[in-house]
């Protein structure tokens, strides 16, 4: 964890770098050129790392027109530029400033441990809370890239990461089992549960071939509801507790924090390393297995994936229970890993920001963990900015919309950037279709 | 969508045509209910008055017997679909089944519960005002997606509308301005969706699915640096003012839902009635049919594809955007952060559930708002039913209806995919 300030140094192709002279690259050119040649051409890193600019630009704008006393110096702005100018660099640079203290790391902190008056958890504590906030992230990513792969357009994994979290509570506070096994079955009652959610969209769609956008965003729903309703049961709800929230998980089937003998308040847990594991998997069953294979083989070409002789409704089925079942380990994250207990809101915003996260990492595995790792971050450093500089965490939110809408549109980033043109790696998997 | 199954011209008729599936599936629930209901029912009368409140002539049935007989009418009007020539009378023997079969549920839950009197007319107020996002909601879909844009992004629009109408009505202290805002507001999420959908051929779930959390993201973001800050100067909007036509709001039961009311509720329906008559009956509804049919052959013929459906998904936009508006000028006056809470998604199912048609839509949505107003009123009287159940159905109802359980639904041939020319 501690290569984690180093990070995020090479993802930042600093926007100010000359755009080389176009035409090709003399074979006989230094290496730096022709690396720099290369990196200023549309393909997947640099959009990515663009549209990440461009968000964090827009985002900047929106600070500056949001804040009363920064609009204000905008009034006498021909005047006295340099007021609103000044006034606004250091609006932005404090709010990025803190961003990145609350995500990476804070340099202060360092030199505090290191002069012994502060404390290494205190330097650790911002990516403990990346992690934390990355865990249930990498599940939901995976498991709308997943079935993405797999020619399907997974939008109810919010309902499947619901469920998950139904699943994984109640096995964590009504089944009374020994320390690991507990864990153990809450985390595969959540799983079962996600798919099981899952299941209903897969056989409708190989069935009936009703859509499965239409499907699981009716599913999405009813699980919203759902969750209301299982709360508010005798059997669930902790009457000692104000509002509606559950009986709390019972401590042998919480996720252990990884370092809680350092300091009890460093949050990351052994989520995080299921859920590499988890990526460690898939990338394992979409690349190298032969379920894998059909699976991609059906999501670029259903037919001929069944002229070939692969059933393809089976695999439709079989794709959506996968996909299922790791939404419903990323809400079991949630509710075993921080939450501890059931509320209505307990699984926030995970499913939705898991279809974002699918998307950023382009549908592949190690990308969407990535994409996990910068969402997280933007995460937890947004929930710094909103204590830290009074900027409220839905500007992450924004930020976090606008990468995506960068990452899905690259002809608007090359435009924009004047990129060269290269073959763009569009988001593989589905092709535009209707339902 | 499925593989190419070509329906000769002269197709063999099939036994189990769509009148003799729905009609065995009204005749089960009918029968059902007679006597699940009527089993369940308790021995107090069921009543039912016209009014907006408790008190008031009403009617009264008992409850066991009103259970059986609803229940029992359900099953005939079921078992009429099997008569020949009941083609004809679909709509209206369907309709009369399933308000036979909800009656007989109707007066099992009355005669079993604290309070057995249900005003029909509060239930019915309530239905129209839950319906009436739905209905802006879904015609702005119906507008996209005839001419083969999807609009997954109602909720977006929903909530900039609403947002919008909000500030810009407590600003000028206007609710003219703030509906006009909230069309604008509608307008800009559309605006997105079309230049990245069309202009730049991103696929359209994921331009929508993105458009929601920017817009929930960017309301949410401006309520807390802005409206948190000053209430009274950014997020105080007056209400609609409530307009009443003549005699006509006094007709019993229909005439505050739709005679005593504002300006939304006439907008809606005069949309429908609109969107109705141009989808059908213009040159304009003729060629966003085409292009969200078969948008080669409408090329071809010299409609500017990519310029019609500019055009409609615009409108569309604005649509949404006002029927956001009712949110804030309506429904409450305030706005809050995601307030309109997935009801985009729910003018999304009553889109696909009335088949795409204004007047689907309508019905859809009436139904919609019914279920919700049905579970807040068997809420209050304690019925033994879980609310969260009732407000289930929309969507299950959607399910079914996408999974070709009484008759399929077909959305345009083109919806969805971006049209190349060449």
């Amino acid at each position: 964890m501690t290569s984690d300030p180093a990070e995020p140094a090479p993802a930042e192709p600093a926007p100010s770098t000359p755009a080389p002279a176009s035409g090709p690259a003399p074979d006989s050119a230094r290496w730096g050129t022709r690396f720099l040649y290369h990196l200023w051409s549309a393909n997947a890193f640099t959009v990515t790392a663009l549209a990440i600019v461009l968000a964090l630009l827009i985002g900047a704008v929106l600070i500056v027109v949001s804040d009363a006393e920064v609009r204000a110096t905008y009034g006498y702005l021909f005047a006295r530029p340099g007021d609103a100018l000044t006034a606004s660099w250091e609006r932005i640079s404090d709010a990025y400033a803190t961003l990145f203290r609350g995500a990476v790391v804070d340099p202060g902190a360092i030199g505090r441990a290191l002069d012994g008056t502060g404390s290494w958890a205190a330097v650790f504590g911002p990516s403990s809370e990346t992690l934390t906030a990355a865990a249930p992230l990498v599940f939901t990513g995976l498991a709308f890239a997943l079935a993405f792969r797999g020619g399907l357009f997974n939008i109810g994994v919010q309902g499947q990461t619901i469920l998950g979290a139904i699943g994984a509570g109640l096995a964590g506070f009504l089944l009374p089992l020994p320390v690991l096994l507990h864990l153990v079955l809450a985390l595969l009652a959540g799983g079962l549960a996600g798919a099981a959610w899952a299941f209903g969209p897969g056989i409708l769609k190989a069935r009936t071939g009703a859509h499965e956008v239409i499907t699981t965003i009716m599913l999405n729903s009813v699980a919203a509801i759902f969750i209301g309703w299982v709360i508010i049961q005798s059997w669930a709800l902790d009457q000692s507790r104000q509002g509606a929230i559950s009986h709390p998980v019972d401590q042998s089937a919480r996720l252990p924090r990884l370092f809680g003998w350092l300091d009890p308040g460093l949050r990351v847990h052994l989520g995080i390393l299921v859920a590499l594991a988890a990526v460690a998997g898939v990338a394992w069953l979409l690349n190298r297995s032969s379920v894998g294979f059909e699976l991609r083989a059906v999501g670029l070409n259903p037919q001929a994936a069944r002229v070939a002789g692969m059933s393809v409704t089976g695999t439709y089925v079989l794709v959506m229970v996968i996909a299922g079942g790791l939404a419903g380990l990323g809400g079991a994250t949630v509710v075993l890993g921080t939450a501890y207990a059931l509320t209505t809101l307990v699984a926030g915003s995970v499913g939705f920001d898991g279809i974002l996260v699918g998307l950023l990492g382009r549908a592949k595995p190690w990308g969407v963990f990535a994409a996990a790792l910068l969402f997280g971050a933007l995460q937890a450093g947004g929930r710094a900015m909103q204590t830290g500089s009074g900027i409220s965490l839905e500007l992450v939110q924004v930020i976090q919309a606008l990468i995506v809408i960068f990452v899905a549109a690259p002809a608007l980033v090359k435009a924009t950037f004047g990129l060269r043109a290269i073959r763009i790696g569009r988001i593989s998997g589905v092709a535009a279709r209707g339902w | 969508m499925t593989a190419a199954v070509h329906t000769p011209t002269s197709e063999p008729v099939r036994f189990w045509s769509r009148e003799r599936k729905v009609g065995l599936a009204v005749t089960v629930a009918g029968v059902l209910a007679a006597f699940g209901f009527g089993a369940l029912a308790g021995d107090q009368p069921a009543s039912f008055t016209l009014a907006d409140n408790t008190s008031g002539a009403a009617v009264s049935i008992n409850g066991l017997l009103g259970a059986v007989l609803f229940g029992l009418l359900g099953a005939a009007a079921g078992a009429g679909l099997w008569l020949p020539g009941a083609r004809r009378w679909f709509g209206a023997l369907l309709a009369a089944g399933i308000v036979a079969v909800v009656g007989s549920f109707l007066c099992w839950q009355l005669s079993d519960s604290a309070l057995n009197i249900m005003p029909l007319g509060q239930v019915a107020q309530g239905s129209m005002r839950f319906a009436l996002p739905l209905i802006f909601g879904g015609l702005a879909g119906v507008l996209g997606e005839r001419s083969g844009v999807i609009n997954i992004a109602i909720e977006g629009q929903f909530i900039s509308g609403a947002f919008a109408a909000a500030m810009v009505a407590t600003l000028l202290a206007s609710v003219w301005a703030g509906i006009l805002a909230a069309a604008v507001g509608g307008l800009v999420i559309a605006a997105l969706l079309a230049v990245l959908a069309i202009r730049y051929l991103v696929d359209q779930i994921v331009v929508g699915v993105v458009l929601i959390v920017f817009a929930l993201g960017l309301t949410g973001f401006l309520f807390e640096q802005l409206m948190r800050q000053d209430p009274s100067r950014y997020n105080q909007p007056a209400r609609v003012p409530t307009w009443e036509v003549g005699l006509l709001s006094d007709i019993p039961l229909l005439g505050p839902v739709l005679f005593r009311t504002n300006i939304f509720v006439y907008l809606a329906l005069a949309l429908v009635a609109a969107v109705h008559f141009g989808l059908f009956h213009t040159r304009w509804g003729l060629r966003t049919r085409a292009v969200g049919e078969h948008p080669t052959a409408a090329d071809t013929v010299g409609v500017r594809v990519l310029g019609m459906r500019y055009r409609n998904v615009l409108v569309g936009g604005v649509l949404a955007g006002i029927g956001g508006a009712t949110f804030t000028l309506e429904a409450t006056t305030n706005f809050s952060k995601g307030m309109t809470a997935g009801l985009g998604f729910i003018a999304l199912a009553a889109m696909i559930f009335g088949r795409w048609s204004p007047v689907g839509v309508l019905l859809a949505a009436l139904f919609f708002g019914f279920c919700r107003a049905l579970a807040i009123y068997l809420g209050t009287i304690g019925s033994p039913i879980p609310s969260q159940f009732l407000n289930m159905l929309p969507y299950l109802a959607t399910i079914a209806a996408v999974a070709g359980l009484a008759g399929r639904v077909r959305a345009p041939a083109a919806d969805g995919k971006p049209y190349v020319k060449g």
